[in-house]
């Protein structure tokens, strides 16, 4: 595990945040080896979307890009945060998880073929809701799959961030990298304040929001695995490094044994500056 | 029609394990019993409301923290128990969740991987090949489903008022796509994805199956002896098939679910080409 943002120094750093989902991906390859699949030339829209006035986008928001990393086969999946917030559909679920599938079978038969996922998400879309969690459960079901074999490799650089069920994507992925600009959690500070009232989470405390979901916060107590400036440079070779790591020996989402134990540790009694779990989750020594 | 989330599933979960006792040590907010299911033996999990639970936000059915460690433990217990067995237990989630927890507690102390873990280990069950079930009793929504049942290899659902599976509560969508519940209502009529009718749902191929079952609130033994046995024939249905989840291939989802199946042809055939 490494804070990539002290490995490398740039004269001029090129923003990946200010770049689309086609461009994210595209940076991410060996120059000249990558080749999008299922593109907007194919037209596979929400069949969903137009039915309720809605206009579709002719890839869904799911850029899906083959190629090679640092030599080897690779396949990148991003999500288009500026369509529908990123949010999962029946397309862009469908080609999200085929991809993680033949990225599977290819592994199976001997040619390990690790997926990077671009996470730009709230979740589930909710006017195709119910296809929208169920995509999330095959995505799911196919990262768990392919993580045996090569790396699935999560990527949330911001600004929309990583939430709702898309976070247990995130969860499962061998290794998470973040930037301090992006958020990864499960619900959304606005969510927080409709269900449990605004004494709980008070939206308008960005302060707070960036404390708790920030990628500082999360790499600091240990639940990302590497830091990285907004950086394309910086990022790709990120990429690169946990490519070449392979599978990790456990997942962190198998670890059930610690962190319910440090769960076991916390009061429940009152809130917490997040702050105070760096102490008892965060990185020590070499790591 | 259950309110308050995880009443039912209470009662389930007693009346398909009676005869065993629910293993100790576990928050009370999660029962986990190993019972016969027909020739089977199944490991039943289910999560319940505890007013005294620890975490404030946790305490009327939803998943927190402390529930889905807990799951994950219990059926990673499973898997360890039976690594080098050749024919495994069943997992049967007994699925009564209103929600995940919404706390800030749960979102600083990582809520997503705490769900993540849960999820990792029914899946994980399901690759090593244990059947997985997930018996859909009342309510299960979002990220509560995702965290307990979705993983399942078959999704079993009561054809009952009172089960609600969806992405969000009714109130909470029509909030956040600027609609009144009414029009919510109006489009999940011609919309099956909208709808939040588990008949709607099992249009999309989701389920294995729908049981028609009597009074779910407080079932007889002939109820009960039903769903047991549309259990062991879900298991029975599992074994020695795919681990995955495999729910493209129903003739509902080959209606419904055209454009996912689409998708997934043209990405393979391009796939190949390169």
């Amino acid at each position: 595990m490494s804070d990539a943002s002290t490995d490398v120094s740039f004269v001029e750093r090129q923003s990946f945040i200010e770049l689309h989902a086609r461009e994210r991906a595209t940076a991410l390859f060996d120059p000249g080896a990558a080749r999008e699949l299922v593109g907007p030339f194919d037209r596979v829209e929400s069949p969903w979307l137009p039915l309720q006035g809605v206009t579709p986008q002719a890839d869904d928001g799911c850029v899906v890009m083959k190629g090679r990393i640092a030599g080897r086969p690779a396949v990148v999946v991003a999500l288009e945060g500026a369509f529908q917030g990123g949010s999962l559909g029946e397309v862009s679920g469908a080609k999200m998880t085929a991809a993680l599938d033949l990225a599977r079978a290819d592994s199976e038969s001997g040619q390990p073929t690790p997926a990077v996922l671009l996470l730009e998400t709230g979740g589930v879309r909710l006017q195709e809701a119910n296809l929208g969690l169920a995509a999330i459960a095959e995505i799911m079901a196919s990262i768990l799959a392919l993580r045996a074999h090569a790396p699935v490799i999560t990527v949330i650089a911001g600004t929309v961030g990583c939430f709702g069920g898309m976070s247990l994507a995130a969860g499962l992925s061998s290794y998470i990298v973040m930037t301090r600009e992006a958020r990864l959690g499960l619900n959304g500070p606005e969510v927080i304040e409709q269900e449990s009232g605004i004494e709980e989470f008070d939206p308008s405390d960005r302060a707070l929001i960036w404390a708790i979901n920030g990628g500082e916060q999360r790499y600091a107590t240990g639940l990302a695995d590497t830091l990285v400036e907004d950086d394309t440079q910086q990022i790709a070779a990120a990429v690169k490094d946990l490519v070449a790591k392979g599978v990790p020996s456990v997942h962190r989402s198998s670890q059930v044994a610690l962190y319910r134990e440090r769960i076991r540790a916390l009061d429940p009694s009152r809130q917490w500056d997040p702050k105070e779990l760096r102490a008892s989750w965060g990185r020590r020594g070499d790591e | 029609m259950s309110d308050y989330a995880g009443i039912r599933g209470g009662v389930w979960f007693r009346a398909l394990t009676a005869g065993s006792l629910p293993l100790s040590g576990d928050p009370r907010s999660v029962l986990t019993a190993d019972a016969p299911v027909g020739k089977d033996l199944a490991r039943f999990l289910c999560v319940v409301p505890d007013d005294q639970g620890r975490f404030p936000c946790a305490r009327h059915g939803e998943v927190g923290l402390e529930e889905a460690y807990t799951l994950a433990t219990r059926v990673r217990e499973a898997i360890d128990l039976e690594r080098n067995t050749a024919v495994k237990r069943a997992i049967v989630a007994i699925v009564d969740v209103k929600s995940q927890a919404y706390g800030r507690r749960e979102e600083t102390a990582a809520i997503f991987l705490a769900a993540a873990a849960a999820a990792d280990a029914y899946g994980s069950a399901r690759l090593a090949g244990h059947p997985v079930i997930a018996l859909v009793v009342g309510h299960a929504f979002s990220g509560g489903f995702l965290t307990h049942g979705y993983q399942a290899n078959r999704i079993l659902a009561f054809d009952d008022a009172g089960v609600m599976i969806h992405a969000m509560h009714k109130e909470a969508a029509a909030r956040i796509t600027r609609r009144s519940v009414r029009s919510l209502e109006e489009l999940g009529k011609t919309l099956p994805p909208l709808s939040y009718d588990v008949k709607d749902l099992a249009k999309l191929g989701l389920l294995h199956k729908l049981l028609h079952v009597e009074n779910p609130d407080t079932p007889d033994a002939t109820a009960i002896g039903q769903v047991a046995a549309e259990l062991a024939a879900a298991i029975a249905d599992t074994r020695g098939g795919p681990v995955d989840l495999n729910r493209l291939e129903s003739s509902q989802a080959r209606q419904t679910r055209k454009a996912s199946i689409l998708a997934r042809q043209l990405l393979e055939s391009q796939w190949r080409q390169g």
